[in-house]
């Protein structure tokens, strides 16, 4: 049973979003990474870009398979976990504490469409 | 088999050389600022040792002429020595590719243009093409440029079913078009309910591969085909699939418009290293115009409508046409078409023998691949940790078989995809079914012994983390 972290939002997609005033920070599950396998790279944008939610900004990529990163909401990029590009291990190790970019967010009505621990958790059983 | 793993920097001692050149007349004539002021790096070796590091290199080889190659997707059917011969011919091999004045050439191009023609329904093909993906790629310009040429900007947009390879979407998306993905039904095909509302007028065309990606016979392509076209779009028909239709049904009577095909899978030329590829495009008669100029000219353009750009140099890869054209004559029109009967008869051999052992999600009759989901038995009822297709497939490596396709498609978690081809007999396909079903007799009653396979391959199990994550891509002489 993969871990599901309380007063986080989760989509479909399987990424999470912790929000901090108007900044969304965003990493992606551990039902994720453990689907996943070991984490080989993690592919993300630059600071400044410009995300859509639904549209995807970056993508994982494992021994197993390469998967997409998607937005689960709209902004500016303000920050990228540097750490990630040395290190994709740390993903597999944690994925709630080693987050994969902080968006400041367009529009904060987009986090109503997302689930919480609770929905994610059955959405994973 | 005997460890080798020396690269052949490895064997080089400073001196030893296998040959001996003439002395220098022309180095006088070289600039100073241009000749080179050290010698090059490069391994100095005997003859015997160049010999003995290749041969031995060769021997930790594994093809489809050392045993059973099942890989799914790939038809690793057995390449005809009939072919190497008419290639290797001195009037082939010694070509020059700048010679144009090339009747024979023009014969060989112009008697495959109508052999891959008969037998798709399409109108002409370009052999321009070196791959299957260079084939899609080459084969989506056409569509683009088909919209673009009528004045039809909006379609940006390509289908591609969730089942299929995972070049239709790459290719698509290299060519510019957004992807939208179209879901299977229970019964592993495409779902005509979800792709109607997917239809409209951003749509460029769909994608599809037929028998699907689960060796299942897409049977409403006809209605596909009508609804797409009805919405403006084209159809791409992916040939990777196209052995087991060979001789017997025709991508162009199914309603596709454009398609390639991988002479390397259908045509039985090599494949990878052995290879180079070959995925020769082929179009309906009202796209024939679009097609790259070829040095025949063999469909001029129509003024003001613009063709497709040049996709590679001169002729393509000659060489594997002229194979595929041997294996098309060797077979004759009457014989090609049990290259597919027999290729289903295996895969439903197969598929009906093991499916006490293994999981088998969509049991209808397959055509020339079918698809496992795991083990029905994988031995964690006995407090152990269960064996996984991964497990299965090093497994097999034990017994002398090269293993099957795993973790594709992404339909099902535990994927196990099976393809025999038509030239593998029943002792063969015999001694395979024994192999799988003691597999998964050992699984049941110890899982452990798969999960440390192989154990009679000369390396176990590389670290494929630690290559991809740090890959070490040249060799470099720390004493350089």
């Amino acid at each position: 049973m993969s871990k599901v972290i309380e007063g986080l939002l989760y989509s479909e997609s399987h990424e999470w979003v912790k929000v901090e005033g108007n900044i969304a920070v965003i990493g992606v599950s551990d039902f994720a990474q453990s689907e996943m396998g070991d984490i080989t790279y993690v592919d993300m944008p630059d600071v400044d870009d410009e995300v859509t939610k639904g549209e995807d900004f970056g993508a994982l990529e494992s021994v197993k398979a390469s998967s997409e990163l998607y937005s689960p909401v709209s902004g500016t990029v303000v920050e990228v976990n540097e750490e990630l590009e040395d290190a994709p291990e740390k993903v597999n190790e944690d994925a709630y504490e080693n987050w994969i970019i902080k968006v400041e967010m367009s529009d904060e009505t987009e986090l109503e469409g997302l689930m919480d621990a609770a929905a994610y958790a059955e959405m994973t059983k | 088999m005997k460890y080798y793993d020396k690269l052949i920097f490895e064997l080089s001692r400073e001196g030893r050389t296998g040959y001996s050149l003439p002395k220098a007349s022309a180095s006088a004539a070289i600039p100073a600022e241009l000749s080179r002021e050290s010698a090059l790096p490069l391994p100095e070796v005997s003859e015997v040792d160049v010999v003995r590091h290749y041969t031995n290199l060769s021997q930790m080889n594994f093809g489809v002429d050392t045993g059973f190659y099942p890989l799914g997707s790939c038809t690793m059917k057995y390449n005809p020595k009939i072919n190497e011969e008419i290639a290797n011919m001195p009037a082939f091999a010694g070509l020059h590719p700048l010679d144009d004045q090339l009747p024979g050439v023009d014969m060989v191009y112009d008697e495959m243009d109508k052999a891959l023609a008969a037998i798709t329904g399409m109108k002409h093909f370009t052999f321009k093409p070196c791959a299957g993906a260079h084939g899609e790629l080459t084969g989506l310009m056409i569509m683009k440029q088909y919209h673009q040429n009528r004045g039809d900007l909006a379609r940006t947009k390509v289908i591609v079913p969730d089942s299929a390879h995972g070049t239709n979407p790459a290719s698509a998306a290299v060519c510019g078009f957004d992807i939208v993905e179209v879901k299977s039904n229970a019964a592993g095909l495409v779902d005509v309910e979800d792709l109607k509302p997917l239809l409209g007028p951003e749509i460029a065309g769909i994608m599809m591969t037929n028998p699907n990606t689960l060796g299942l016979f897409e049977k409403d392509i006809k209605e596909i085909a009508a609804l797409v076209h009805e919405c403006g779009g084209l159809l791409y028909y992916d040939g990777a699939n196209m052995n087991p239709l060979l001789g017997m049904v025709r991508p162009g009577d199914m309603g596709f418009d454009i398609m390639h095909l991988n002479l390397h899978k259908t045509f039985s030329t090599p494949h990878g290293g052995g290879g180079p590829g070959s995925g020769p495009v082929g179009v309906c008669e009202r796209l024939a115009h679009l097609l790259p100029a070829d040095i025949q000219n063999r469909v001029p353009a129509i003024p003001g409508e613009e063709k497709v750009g040049s996709v590679s140099g001169f002729h393509g890869n000659f060489g594997i046409i002229l194979r595929a054209y041997t294996y098309i004559l060797m077979l004759g029109r009457e014989n090609v078409k049990m290259a597919g009967k027999l290729a289903t008869l295996g895969a439903n051999y197969i598929k009906e023998s093991l499916k006490d052992a293994y999981k088998l999600p969509i049991p209808t009759v397959c055509k020339h691949e079918f698809v496992f989901d795991g083990l029905i038995d994988d031995g964690s009822a006995t407090g152990k940790h269960g064996a996984t297709t991964l497990d299965v497939a090093k497994r097999l490596l034990d017994f002398g078989f090269h293993a099957p396709t795993i973790y594709f498609p992404l339909l099902f978690h535990q994927a196990l995809m099976i393809e025999p081809t038509e030239t593998e007999s029943k002792e063969t396909l015999d001694e395979f079914i024994d192999v799988m079903h003691k597999i998964a007799a050992e699984a049941a009653q110890d899982p452990d012994i798969l999960h440390s396979a192989p154990h009679n391959a000369p390396i176990s199990r590389p670290d494929e983390t630690t290559a991809a994550r740090k890959p070490i891509l040249k060799y470099q002489d720390e004493t350089l």
